[in-house]
C-alpha cells in the first residue's frame, strides 16, 4: 500500500526510520487534501450546474451564511490543520534531537564537494560510509557560502552555515547507496555539489573503518620510510590537542579541572550551565563553536568577557577537532583511545 | 439620466446626453503630454498595465528560456553561469516588475475610486509619482540586467550575494527604489479608503476587492521598508564588504534570510491578497449573487494581512533556526491557511442559488479555485513542519508558490483583465477566443507545474541547472506545458489586442453587474461621475428582486 502510494507520488525510495515517519505524515496529508478537494470541487460543479443562469437578468435570493455554517467554514480545517501540525512538529522534534547513543561525523561544505570526518578518523571527500541500523549525527557547517545537505532517500536536510554547527540525525535501515544533493544555492556549479553515503552492514563497516586506520597508518610508517613530509596526526582529539595549544585555547582554560581565566575543558561538554543573564544553557558542539567564534554571546556565569574572537583564525574542521577534544576531557580521567560503540553514554 | 442611486443595469444601453460635453478618460485629452503628465487615476492605471505587460512577457521570455534549458541534463542552450542569471531575472522581473504592482497599480488604481464614488485617489499627484518611481525602479533593474545580470536567485541569500562577482548593486537598487513606489501607493489607497468614500458606503459596504486592497496596502506600507532597508545593506556590502553577513567577522549569515522573509513572505499576500479580492468582485457578477459570508470574507483579508507577519519563519525549518521558533512559525502558518479556507468556502457558497453565467472570467474563477486550493493545501504541507525537512527548496515547493502566488494572481489578473476590459476601454472581446485561451492557460498551467511537484517529490533541488537523468521525463513534460501556457497567452495578446482596436462598443454594463464600478459610464469620464454627487443605497452586488427585497442580517 504505502509502496504503491509512494510510486504515485514519485518518492524516491524510503531508507531511512525518519522516512517511514515522513512518508506516512505525507501520505495522510495527501490523502485529505485530495478527498476534501474533490468534495468542495464537485460541490462546485454541481451548483455551477444546478445554479445556471436562465435569464439574464435573473434576480437571486440573499442568502447569507448562519454563524453555524461559519464555525464549520473555520473550524474543520483547522482540526485537521492542527492534527497535521502536531504530528509534524513532534517529527521534527524528532529528527533534531539526535539520540545520545548516535555516532557522529562532521559535514563540511565547500563550494563546490563535501568533506565528512569522522572523530577517530577518517576523513572522506563526497562519499560518507555508515553502519545500517545505528543512529548516526551529523554536524555541519560550511567553508564559504551556505550549502545544504539534502538526502532524498533519507528524508534528511539541513543547511550548512558558515561559523556554526547544525545538527541533524538519520538511522539508515538498508545498505546501500543514496545520493546526496546540495540543496541551497552556493553558485555556479550548486547543481554538481552531489555526493553519496554507502550504508554499509555493521560488521562491513568495522572492517571497512579499520581499513581505513591501517592504511592510514601504513601511508604513515611509508612517509617515514621516505622520510618525507609526515602527514598530519588525523585523530580529531589529537588534532584538537595539538590546535589548543598552538591557538592559546590552554593560556585560559585549563585541561587538569582547575578554574583559571576560562572555564576548565575538563568535563565542559554536556554540562548545563548557568549564564549572566540568568538563562541555563547546555554545553554541545554548537555552543562550543558559537564560544569560539563569538565568545560574548553567551557568557557562563562568574567569567569576565575577556575571550579573543577566532572567527576566520580557525577553519571548519580545526573548530571541530577543538570540539572533539574538548568533548574527550569528559571526566578528570581522560578518555582515551577509540570512541567506537556509543559515542557519549553518560558516564557516572 | 442621472448618475445616482439604483444600479440600473440596462445592458447595452445608448450613450447618455452627458456624453458629448463630458467626454471619456481615454479621449479627454490625445497628447502624448496628455497622457504622460496626466494626475488621472484611469490613465494612470492604463500607464502601469503597459508596462507592467511588457515587464510580464520579459519575466516570460526568461521563463521559457529555463524550461528549454532543463528539457535535457546538462547544457542544452546556455552554459550555468547564464542559467543562474536566467532564472534570477525571472523571479525579479516576474516579482518586483510584475506581480507585486500588477492587481494593485493597474485595477487597484482604476477601481478603487470609482467603486467608492470618488473622482479620483486622495492624492493624485503622488499617485503619478509613484508610477515614475516605479519607471525609475525598472530602468535601474533592467540596466543592471543589460549589464551583466546577477547570479544570486531573487532571494539573495548571503553570504552568496555578498560575494558573488555579478552586478548586484545596481538590481538591488532597482527594487529600492520600487520599494516606494509600492510604499506611495499603499498609503494612497489607505486614505482613499478611509476619506473618500461616498455617503453611504460604509466600511461593511465596501466592495471586497477594495477591502483587500486596503489590506494588501497595509502591509505594502508596513513590510516594504525591511525589504528597502535589505536592499540597499547587501548592495552597499557587495560594493564595500563591511561584513554584516560574514561570519569572519562577527556578521550573521542567517540574519539576512529573518529580515528578508520578513518582507517576502507578507510580499506573497501582496500579489494574492488583490487577487482575492477580484475574484469575489467576479464570482457575484457571474452568479448574480451577494457575496456568501461578506464580512467572514472582509475579516479574513485583514486576518491573512495580519498574521502573514507572523509566518516568515516558515522559510527557515531547516536553516538552523530552533526547534521551538520552527513550532511557533508552523503553528503560524495555519492560521493563514484557515483564513484562506474561510475564502474558499465562502465563494463556493455564493454560487449556491445564483445564476451562474459561464463566461471567460468565470473560467478563470474556476482556474483561480483550483490553484488556490492546491496551491494553498500544498503550502500547509509544506508548513507541516517534518514534511518540509525533505521538500524544502526543492521543486515541490516551485511548484507550490507557483501555483498559490503566481497561479491564482495570474487567474485573478485575467480575470479582471476580462471583466473589467468593458470599463476600462469600452469596448467588448471574443468570447470564444477568451474561453478557449482560458482553457489552454489552465490546462498549460497544470501540465507545467503538476509534473514539478512530482519531480521535487522525488528529490530534485530548485535551481539545478544540471541533474541527474531520472528526473528528465518530467522536466520534459513541464516544458510541454510551458509551451502550451505560452501559446494561451499569445491567444489573449492577439484577440484583445484587436478589441482594443476594432471591438464592438460594449456600452456601460455588459455583465449587468450591481458591483459599485459599474455605477458610473463604461469609460468613464475624466472625473468619473457626472453630476450630482452619487449615492449607494443598497449594498454591493445586491441581486434581489426589488419587490421582495428584505435583507436578513449579515453575519
Amino acid at each position: 500500500m504505502s509502496e504503491l502510494l509512494n510510486n504515485l507520488l514519485f518518492l524516491p525510495e524510503s531508507a531511512s526510520t525518519f522516512a517511514e515517519r515522513v512518508d506516512l505524515l505525507h501520505h495522510f496529508v495527501v490523502g485529505t487534501t485530495m478527498v476534501m478537494s474533490a468534495g468542495v470541487g464537485l460541490a462546485a460543479l454541481f451548483m455551477f450546474f444546478r445554479y445556471r443562469r436562465r435569464i439574464p437578468d435573473q434576480a437571486t435570493e440573499y442568502v447569507v451564511p448562519t454563524l453555524k455554517t461559519e464555525f464549520l467554514f473555520v473550524s474543520v480545517p483547522l482540526v485537521f490543520f492542527l492534527a497535521w501540525f502536531g504530528i509534524g512538529f513532534r517529527d521534527f522534534t524528532w529528527v533534531t534531537t539526535p539520540p545520545k547513543d548516535a555516532m557522529d561525523v562532521y559535514v563540511m561544505g565547500k563550494q563546490w564537494m563535501w568533506k565528512f570526518a569522522y572523530p577517530e578518523g577518517p576523513n572522506g571527500v563526497n562519499v560518507l560510509h555508515v553502519p545500517a541500523n545505528r543512529p548516526v549525527r551529523l554536524l555541519i557547517t560550511s567553508r564559504d557560502v551556505l550549502h545544504s545537505f539534502y538526502v532524498p532517500a533519507f528524508r534528511i536536510k539541513m543547511d550548512a552555515l558558515p561559523g556554526r554547527y547544525t545538527q541533524i540525525w538519520f538511522e539508515a535501515t538498508k545498505p546501500g547507496t543514496y545520493q546526496v544533493l546540495c540543496t541551497e544555492y552556493c553558485g555556479l556549479s550548486h547543481s554538481k555539489m552531489l555526493a553519496e553515503v554507502v550504508v554499509l552492514p555493521q560488521e562491513e563497516y568495522d572492517v571497512w573503518i579499520k581499513d581505513q586506520r591501517r592504511g592510514r597508518l601504513q601511508d604513515r610508517q611509508d612517509a617515514l620510510a621516505d622520510t618525507s613530509l609526515v602527514p598530519p596526526v588525523a585523530r580529531m582529539v589529537d588534532q584538537g590537542q595539538v590546535l589548543a595549544g598552538t591557538q592559546g585555547c590552554l593560556k585560559c582554560h585549563s585541561v587538569d579541572g582547575s578554574a583559571h581565566i576560562g572555564p576548565t575543558f575538563v568535563g565542559m561538554y554536556d554540562r548545563v550551565e548557568k549564564l549572566d543573564d540568568g538563562q541555563t544553557i547546555r554545553v554541545d558542539e554548537a555552543y562550543i563553536t558559537q564560544s569560539m567564534m563569538d565568545p560574548g554571546a553567551h557568557l557562563v556565569s562568574g567569567y569576565q568577557n575577556v575571550m579573543p574572537t577566532y572567527q576566520g583564525k580557525l577553519q571548519g574542521p580545526e573548530t571541530a577537532a577543538i570540539v572533539e577534544y574538548i568533548k574527550s576531557l569528559r571526566t578528570p580521567n581522560v578518555r582515551e583511545g577509540a570512541s567506537e560503540g556509543p559515542a557519549y553514554d553518560p558516564i557516572q | 439620466m442621472t448618475p445616482s442611486s439604483s444600479l440600473d443595469t440596462a445592458g447595452a444601453a445608448p450613450h447618455d446626453e452627458h456624453h458629448d460635453h463630458h467626454p471619456s478618460y481615454l479621449v479627454d485629452g490625445t497628447t502624448i503630454k496628455s497622457w504622460l503628465l496626466t494626475v488621472d487615476h484611469k490613465r494612470i492605471g492604463v500607464m502601469f498595465l503597459f508596462f507592467i505587460l511588457l515587464f510580464f512577457l520579459v519575466g516570460g521570455i526568461f521563463a521559457l528560456l529555463i524550461r528549454v534549458e532543463l528539457l535535457t541534463p546538462g547544457p542544452t542552450i546556455m552554459d550555468a553561469m547564464t542559467y543562474n542569471r536566467t532564472f534570477t531575472l525571472h523571479g525579479l522581473v516576474m516579482i518586483f516588475l510584475f506581480m507585486i504592482p500588477a492587481i494593485p497599480a493597474v485595477f487597484g488604481n482604476f477601481m478603487l475610486p470609482l467603486m467608492l464614488g470618488a473622482k479620483d485617489v486622495a492624492f493624485p499627484r503622488l499617485n503619478l509619482a509613484s508610477f515614475y518611481i516605479y519607471l525609475t525602479g525598472a530602468v535601474f533593474m533592467l540596466w543592471g540586467m543589460l549589464n551583466g545580470g546577477l547570479d544570486t536567485g531573487w532571494t539573495f541569500y548571503t553570504p552568496y550575494s555578498t560575494h558573488t562577482t555579478t552586478t548586484v548593486a545596481p538590481v538591488m537598487f532597482g527594487a529600492f527604489i520600487i520599494g516606494f513606489s509600492s510604499i506611495a501607493t499603499g498609503i494612497n489607497f489607505i486614505v482613499t479608503c478611509h476619506t473618500m468614500r461616498a455617503p453611504g458606503i460604509t466600511w461593511f459596504k465596501m466592495p471586497l476587492f477594495v477591502w483587500a486592497i486596503y489590506a494588501t496596502s497595509c502591509i505594502q506600507v508596513l513590510a516594504t521598508p525591511v525589504i528597502g532597508l535589505l536592499t540597499v545593506l547587501v548592495a552597499v556590502e557587495n560594493l564595500f564588504s563591511f561584513g554584516m553577513f560574514d561570519p569572519a567577522r562577527g556578521g550573521d549569515p542567517v540574519l539576512f534570510q529573518h529580515l528578508f522573509w520578513f518582507y517576502s513572505h507578507p510580499a506573497v499576500y501582496i500579489m494574492v491578497l488583490p487577487a482575492f479580492g477580484v475574484m469575489s468582485e467576479v464570482v457575484s457578477t457571474y452568479s448574480r449573487k451577494n457575496i456568501f459570508g461578506y464580512r467572514a470574507v472582509a475579516y479574513s483579508s485583514l486576518g491573512i494581512a495580519f498574521v502573514g507577519f507572523f509566518a516568515w519563519g516558515h522559510h527557515m525549518f531547516v536553516s538552523g533556526q530552533s526547534t521551538f521558533d520552527a513550532g511557533v512559525f508552523g503553528v503560524l502558518t495555519m492560521l493563514v491557511g484557515v483564513f484562506t479556507a474561510i475564502k474558499v468556502f465562502n465563494w463556493v457558497g455564493t454560487v449556491y442559488k445564483g445564476a451562474v453565467e459561464f463566461s471567460t472570467p468565470f473560467a478563470y474563477f474556476c482556474g483561480f479555485l483550483f490553484f488556490t486550493v492546491f496551491g494553498g493545501m500544498t503550502g500547509i504541507a509544506l508548513g507541516t513542519v517534518s514534511l518540509d525537512v525533505p521538500w524544502h527548496d526543492t521543486y515541490f515547493v516551485v511548484a507550490h508558490f507557483h501555483f498559490i502566488m503566481v497561479g491564482a494572481t495570474i487567474m485573478a489578473f485575467l480575470a479582471s483583465l476580462h471583466y473589467w476590459f468593458p470599463k476600462m476601454f469600452g469596448k467588448t472581446y471574443h468570447e470564444g477566443w477568451g474561453l478557449v485561451s482560458a482553457a489552454l492557460i489552465i490546462l498549460g498551467f497544470n501540465a507545467t507545474f503538476i509534473p514539478q511537484f512530482l519531480v521535487g517529490n522525488n528529490g530534485m533541488p530548485r535551481r539545478y541547472y544540471d541533474y541527474p537523468e531520472r528526473f528528465q521525463a518530467l522536466n520534459v513534460a513541464s516544458t510541454a506545458g510551458a509551451s502550451l501556457l505560452a501559446f494561451g497567452f499569445l491567444i489573449i495578446a492577439f484577440y484583445l489586442t484587436y478589441a482594443l482596436v476594432f471591438g464592438e462598443a460594449s456600452g456601460k454594463n455588459p455583465w449587468r453587474s450591481k458591483g459599485y464600478e459599474w455605477v458610473s459610464e463604461s469609460p468613464p469620464p475624466t472625473h468619473n461621475f457626472v453630476g450630482p454627487q452619487v449615492t449607494f443605497p443598497e449594498e454591493p452586488h445586491f441581486y434581489v428582486d426589488p419587490k421582495k427585497a428584505e435583507v436578513p442580517d449579515a453575519v
